[in-house]
């Protein structure tokens, strides 16, 4: 238990340590988290009158980002299936990296459930009067809080395994590994489900939908893994092998080719039978009445994503350079196409035809960005601390008997002598 | 450059860092200072159906000294429970009504909504003929006055249904139907995540987008705990068919302040009501049928069949007093006008 908490405080006290680019790099995550933090109080003062949203649409920018995220959250388990089902040695070591940046997400998801509440003052009535399992909130709740435990619990057990030096005992993880494959499914699924299952919303109350997130997700999310882990590569000096990349640009390739598949079966569907339920869909990709705010975005979203799946089949998308523009159009695609795109259009027209656009306002923006830094804080320290851990550079070993040295990557800012005396402080 | 030396500056550099820290975090939290913390009082309250007799007075205490405290005023506030063997309906004459939005009106002075934006339960759609597609509607008619004859007019409230979405979707239960059909909200235990709302297929339910604002001479002091006392920021709130005024045999302001008398509302478990006779002898139909939420909001055109009528008639047209009525109403509005 001592050593735990001594491996805790090494991670805290690693955390602050860096180069300079690195020290530049929190400076401004932490800025604009404070800043994320002050739009929120603002927002808890004044109610969620400070936002773009209205009792016509009553789910913006908030809940558009939490499904996004979710979808990262759960795209993770790509890495997993790989590994642990077949046993690809590519991927093995990078694992760990997709379970970690499971959890930034679903911490981020959190956040952005939160802010989204008009009374966050009251969360624990969901700890003592769940409405489960009637309500999908309720479900919501429960996947997110059981994947967040879930990658904690692999996670932490791998690094602190590695931390001491000891041989990880496979039943201590191995069955987590297996539930949380079926678990992270589950969380894309359930907070699909939170939208079809509302019959007075035709837009959403589609049995595509929840398939259609499982594709975008395994599409976005291994995108995000894709850059991320180049990201480590560079900044980190972590190997990954080119190969792990490809593995992930395949299913990439896959997963975004289903997505655009399932897109079309939807539209077709829609406009073909053009009965009255097709309101929103035409408002999102056409405008209504002639309002039409999302139509330039989801037009967009849908070049950036056909755009990107021409790159990944091209050969040329084989090219790091290329992968990486495709990664990044169809993250951006899938952002307005999962976020907006999906979340907004529902809500228009309202269920009594009136057409009320929604736009966020710049506080409900703030408040989105801090929590993305927030989310990026989180990852750069988990990031941070697993790969000197991985690589044998912190150690349990070498924590008193040389308790410094050997554990930094270059350029330590703390002086060596003053951190000894605090070690025997402690 | 001594050992010591460098360990001060480096607890000076960890100081100044430390302190800026602290500093930035004071300064982004605080807008903090101005929130209103007299919405956290009853932070410890229990979830309405688990309150004992006595944990109840002491809710309706605490309410009744805030109202006091912030208006002045001594609120007539109790917690009004369902009566054994009533269930209420809502019957609405589409033939008669003339989208004055009277119904709108009385509900907001009634109920004590928030004023600025103005929260309104009821939403009157004129129609085109031909159609009750209500995405053919249109909210924000403004015509010098009604009706105008090609259109008739929906009023739109809280349908009470039997089936409700809204309350399945709750994530904490903060919203449920009462007994005698009601769907109410309690104020104080909702979340504000919106969920009902979303799930709403008539679009009822009103959020509190801001702390909301309600004049002194506005506030009616006759009011329950799970109908119109004031309700704090960020809740969810809704028609109850004003159930301070109908749990103790009273009729709903909207239907008090109808001049033509298109609102029929009663219990429909008595047979003699009008509105069991409504659902009996008229054409009445649900919106939204297809939802399959079973409502207690019935719509009908009051046209009767033509077997009930005299034989040889036609359809038969009750209505021929609109006329009157309408002169009347119109004839009121310009002196509320001028006045």
């Amino acid at each position: 238990m001592k050593a735990y908490l001594r491996f805790l405080w090494r991670c805290v006290r690693l955390s602050f340590e860096g180069g300079w680019r690195y020290h530049l790099w929190m400076t401004v995550l932490t800025v604009l988290a404070l800043v994320g933090v002050n739009a929120w109080a603002k927002q808890l003062v004044g109610g969620l009158g400070t936002t773009g949203m209205s009792d016509q649409v009553a789910w913006g920018f908030y809940i558009s980002n939490f499904t996004f995220l979710v979808g990262v959250a759960a795209a993770a388990v790509m890495l997993v299936i790989p590994v642990y089902v077949y046993k690809n040695r590519e991927l093995h070591d990078l694992v760990i990296f997709g379970e970690l940046l499971a959890v930034a997400a679903i911490v981020m998801c959190l956040a952005f459930v939160t802010v989204d509440l008009g009374r966050p003052d009251r969360i624990l009535h969901m700890l003592t009067h769940l409405n489960f399992p009637d309500s999908m909130l309720a479900w919501d709740v429960l996947v997110l809080s059981g994947y967040l435990l879930l990658n904690l619990h692999i996670c932490g057990y791998l690094i602190y395994s590695r931390y001491r030096n000891r041989q990880p005992t496979r039943r201590f993880y191995i069955p987590f590994v297996f539930v949380a494959i079926f678990w992270a499914i589950s969380i894309h699924t359930v907070t699909a489900f939170l939208l079809v299952g509302l019959g007075s919303r035709p837009f959403w109350n589609s049995a595509i939908i929840a398939p259609r997130f499982i594709a975008s997700a395994f599409a976005a999310g291994p995108a995000i893994i894709i850059l991320t882990l180049q990201a480590i590569r560079n900044r980190a000096h972590y190997r990954v092998p080119d190969k792990a990349l490809h593995t992930l640009r395949r299913i990439v390739t896959v997963a975004l080719t289903i997505n655009l598949f399932l897109m079309v079966s939807e539209l077709f569907t829609e406009f073909y039978t053009g009965s009255t339920h097709l309101a929103s869909t035409r408002y999102l990709w056409f405008g209504l009445h002639g309002k039409g705010a999302l139509v330039p975005w989801i037009w967009t979203s849908l070049a950036l994503n056909a755009g990107a799946l021409v790159i990944l089949y091209l050969p040329a998308g084989r090219r790091r350079r290329l992968l990486n523009v495709a990664c990044g159009m169809l993250i951006a695609g899938i952002w307005i196409e999962k976020g907006m795109g999906l979340i907004v259009p529902g809500q228009i027209p309202t269920p009594l035809g009136e057409v009320v656009e929604y736009a966020p306002t710049l506080n409900e923006v703030l408040v989105s960005v801090g929590i993305w830094a927030t989310g990026f804080l989180v990852y750069t320290i988990f990031v941070r601390i697993t790969v000197p851990v991985l690589t044998g550079k912190l150690t349990a070993a070498d924590d008193h008997a040389t308790p410094t040295r050997g554990e930094l990557a270059p350029a330590t800012a703390t002086p060596v002598p003053h951190r000894a005396k605090e070690t025997t402080r402690v | 450059m001594s050992e010591e030396q460098i360990s001060r500056r480096s607890f000076l550099r960890k100081g100044a860092v430390a302190t800026a820290g602290a500093a930035a975090l004071a300064a982004a939290l605080s807008p903090l200072k101005d929130l209103d913390t007299s919405d956290l009082s009853g932070f410890f309250q229990k979830h309405y159906r688990e309150m004992s007799p006595a944990e109840m007075e002491e809710a309706l205490a605490r309410i009744r000294r805030r109202v006091e405290e912030r208006w002045g005023v001594r609120p007539d506030l109790r917690d009004v429970k369902p009566k054994d063997g009533v269930e209420f309906v809502y019957a609405l004459n589409l033939s008669r009504c003339i989208g004055c939005r009277r119904c709108v009106h009385a509900c907001v002075a009634e109920n004590n909504q928030g004023r600025d934006p103005e929260i309104q339960y009821i939403r009157v759609l004129e129609m085109p003929r031909g159609s009750i597609d209500v995405e053919r509607g249109d909210h924000h008619y403004d015509r010098p006055t009604v009706p105008d004859t090609d259109h008739f007019y929906l009023p739109v409230q809280c349908h009470q249904c039997t089936n409700p979405p809204c309350v399945k979707v709750c994530p904490v239960g903060a919203t449920w139907q009462e007994a005698d059909g009601i769907t109410v909200v309690d104020y104080d235990w909702c979340i504000g995540c919106r969920y009902c709302e979303a799930a709403c297929p008539y679009w009822a339910r009103r959020f509190n987008w801001t702390a909301p604002e309600l004049p002194r001479e506005q506030l009616n002091p006759d009011m329950a705990y799970l109908s119109n006392r004031p309700r704090p920021q960020g809740v969810m709130e809704k028609c109850t068919f004003c159930l301070h005024r109908t749990r103790e045999g009273k009729l709903p302001a909207c239907l008090e302040a109808c001049p033509t008398g298109s609102r029929k509302f009663g219990n429909i478990l008595d047979p003699d009501s009008e509105v069991s006779r409504i659902l009996r002898t008229k054409r009445v139909f649900v919106l939204k049928e297809e939802a399959n939420t079973m409502p207690r909001f019935f719509y009908y055109f009051d046209e009767r069949y033509p077997q009930h009528a005299d034989a040889g008639a036609d359809w038969v047209d009750d209505n021929s007093d609109l006329h009157e009525i309408l002169a009347r109403v119109l004839r009121e509005d310009a002196e509320e006008m001028t006045a």
